[in-house]
């Protein structure tokens, strides 16, 4: 018998839970220490805004919601390593990669409060907003890559899917789409060890998330996601090579879920506390706060200061959400079709005729 | 001007479609260097390259995903499903995504995208290749269904689907794919996606169908006339949006309706045309409204195929009976 393919999937890590290097070949983010406190005020910023709304939603002010908490470097990381023409086809709690594109939190909140001009966002207009159907999202960043290779443009398409969403034929499609047409696709699984209530170890037999790429022809890597800096670096390696025409890359990015899956869940149903509680431990401000102060670019001082500002500006973004009135009733028909189709002309005066009447 | 056949026309809007605007691409199994296994996209890889003439992987749900993608960055993709009985793969985004992403994004981001599928049976083939299932899509809020039965109407409508800002389903009844030739100027002139065609003008009683039953439609037309009973006939076309004052107009003069449809009877596209003559026009009706239309059940395999469709003599006893009502 002899060897048809052999593979091998890397862990990258470069912070320890404590911040402590655990490699000295470090990548140029490692050492561009004004980008890391840019990138690590994000992330705090997304925790300020994260927790105000979950808050939001259980005072009545917010619809079901799904929390990003623990996810903050990861997400950052990703949306920090793309560019403004870059494609970004993202599940539903992507604030932080989201955020470094543009997107208000004001549009987060309207978003999940019910109004579909959330999806209308600041962020560059041509990203996929908010996809709900699980992995769907993933063959969407494919056909954006897609187009990109028919036209010839040197764009990369990012996607981000769960690790419940690796078990879906959408996330099988789409790397192997991305594998046999050489697509400029990053495929990030954010695997946050939940899906609802289903753990990791359920959603599949393989040893890692990473190597379903292989399968696809993708190289792929298994990164701590609670590491920003080896997220970056890992994202920058993968964005680059797609951009240059070397095809698309899985990154396994693990980190843990330390919030419910979203506000209409309760974890306390199906998950130890134990678990929760190690995985505090590891989460991602902690280690990249002690990077940033073991370097001296980073004080308490300023940390307090920063989320104050933070809680501020959220502030301004929630008062905005607050205070954006409700579409009326036409909108409910304007966006179905470019035009009003007869029949929907005909309906939409229907309900107009109702709202007068009262 | 050549004489074609309803697939040729095909072939040949997407042809005219592909010269004059760089962004329509075609996707699908076997639609490149093979030109489809109907042979709809023959000489387009040819013709404009493999970039743009796209064999994808085997998975109609990546080809359905690929193409909303697309789509939304501003392509016209045409993607082709094989055969209708297996779209039901393409169906979360063409439901979830296509039909919604403009209105979702309060029209940030559009999809203006074709989903094209060999459609209907009576072509003695296997199982799975012979399924009538639009009603599924009229039922979806965003996407138009059109379903052209002549080789000039298949032009004119495919050309008008690619060019619409939003995702149409052109579902094409390959049973008469090849059924005759008329001539067709490849002048890129489109059809109107919202009307139906009247394809025989009649005083006593309306058919009203689609895609291939046009055929045994008007044969049962003809039969009527023999029997000295005039029969109006019209081509719905575009199921959605329905142009329905043209269903109206026919029975205010008529007053008599028979509607035929290949697809399962319950919660058919008749239905629909039903319902709206109950409510729009049950004072112009003399008799009630005839349905002939597929049975309740999956269609046979092909032995047993041409009882399930629709067939002359049911149009015409179908017709028969709206005279005898009144």
């Amino acid at each position: 018998m002899s060897i048809a393919a052999t593979f091998d999937i890397e862990y990258l890590q470069y912070l320890d839970a404590d911040g402590k290097l655990v490699r000295d070949d470090l990548p140029a983010i490692a050492r561009d220490v004004r980008q890391l406190v840019e990138l690590y005020k994000l992330m705090l910023y997304v925790r300020v805004f994260d927790a105000k709304a979950v808050a939001l939603q259980r005072t009545g002010k917010l619809g079901t919601y799904a929390s990003c908490l623990g996810h903050e470097a990861a997400h950052v990381a990703i949306g920090s390593a793309m560019q403004e023409d870059d494609v970004f086809a993202p599940m539903y709690r992507e604030y932080g990669a989201q955020f470094y594109r543009g997107v208000k939190p004001r549009e987060v909140l309207l978003y999940w409060g019910g109004d579909e001009r959330g999806s209308d966002f600041s962020g560059p207009a041509h990203d996929f907003a908010w996809c709900v159907p699980i992995a769907t999202q993933a063959l969407h960043g494919a056909g954006a890559a897609l187009a990109f290779k028919v036209r010839k443009e040197p764009r990369v398409a990012v996607t981000v899917v769960g690790d419940g969403s690796s078990s879906k034929g959408d996330f099988y499609g789409a790397i192997n789409v991305a594998g046999a047409m050489k697509l400029p696709l990053v495929v990030v699984i954010v695997n946050n060890q939940w899906a609802i209530s289903v753990p990791r170890s359920a959603q599949t037999g393989a040893q890692t998330l990473a190597q379903k790429g292989i399968a696809a022809g993708l190289e792929c890597l298994q990164v701590d996601g609670n590491d920003l800096i080896a997220m970056r670096a890992a994202m920058d390696h993968a964005v680059k090579r797609a951009r240059h025409g070397h095809g698309g890359m899985v990154i396994e990015a693990v980190t843990y879920r330390l919030s419910d899956h979203t506000t209409a869940d309760d974890a306390r149903r199906y998950r130890p506390e134990g678990e929760v509680k190690d995985a505090w431990q590891r989460e991602p401000m902690k280690r990249i706060k002690a990077y940033l102060m073991s370097l001296n670019a980073w004080t308490e001082k300023e940390e307090e200061d920063w989320k104050a500002d933070c809680a501020a500006k959220i502030d301004v973004e929630v008062n905005a959400y607050l205070e954006t009135k409700s579409q009326t009733v036409e909108a409910m028909f304007d966006f179905t079709h470019a035009e009003l189709t007869a029949e929907l002309a005909a309906q939409k005066a229907d309900v107009l005729a109702q709202e007068k009447r009262g | 001007m050549a004489q074609i056949t309803l697939i040729e026309a095909v072939t040949q809007a997407l042809a005219y479609e592909m010269r004059i605007d760089p962004s329509v691409v075609v996707l699908g199994e076997d639609v490149g260097v093979n030109g489809g296994v109907f042979r709809a996209t023959q000489g387009l890889q040819e013709k404009f390259g493999a970039d743009r003439v796209i064999d994808t992987p085997l998975d109609e749900a990546s080809i359905a995903g690929l193409t909303v993608g697309m789509a939304a960055q501003g392509l016209r993709p045409v993607a082709e499903a094989q055969f209708e009985g297996f779209i039901y793969p393409m169906m979360e985004h063409i439901a979830c995504h296509a039909a919604r992403m403009r209105t979702r994004t309060r029209g940030r981001l559009t999809c203006p995208a074709v989903f094209r599928a060999p459609w209907g049976g009576g072509i003695r083939a296997p199982e799975h290749h012979s399924e009538a299932n639009e009603a599924l899509f009229t039922n979806i809020p965003g996407l138009r269904v059109v379903l052209p039965s002549s080789p000039g109407r298949a032009y004119g409508l495919l050309l008008a689907a690619i060019r619409d800002p939003d995702p149409v389903m052109f579902f094409e009844p390959k049973r008469i794919y090849r059924q005759y030739k008329e001539e067709v100027a490849d002048d890129g002139e489109a059809l109107p996606l919202d009307v139906c065609f009247v394809l025989r003008d009649g005083s006593d009683v309306t058919l009203v169908t689609w895609g291939a039953q046009v055929k045994e439609t008007l044969e049962a037309a003809d039969a009527l006339a023999a029997r000295g009973i005039s029969a109006e006939v019209i081509d719905v076309a575009t199921l959605k949006p329905l142009d329905f004052d043209t269903i109206h107009e026919s029975v205010k003069k008529t007053g008599r309706c028979v509607i035929v449809h290949e697809a399962p009877r319950t919660a058919g596209f008749g239905a629909e045309i039903a319902a709206r003559l109950a409510g729009e026009a049950i004072y112009d009706l003399v008799a009630p409204v005839e349905r002939v239309t597929g049975y309740d059940t999956h269609i046979p395999l092909y032995r047993l195929e041409m009882k399930y469709l629709p067939s002359v003599e049911r149009i015409v006893a179908a017709a028969e009976r709206t005279l005898a009502a009144s």
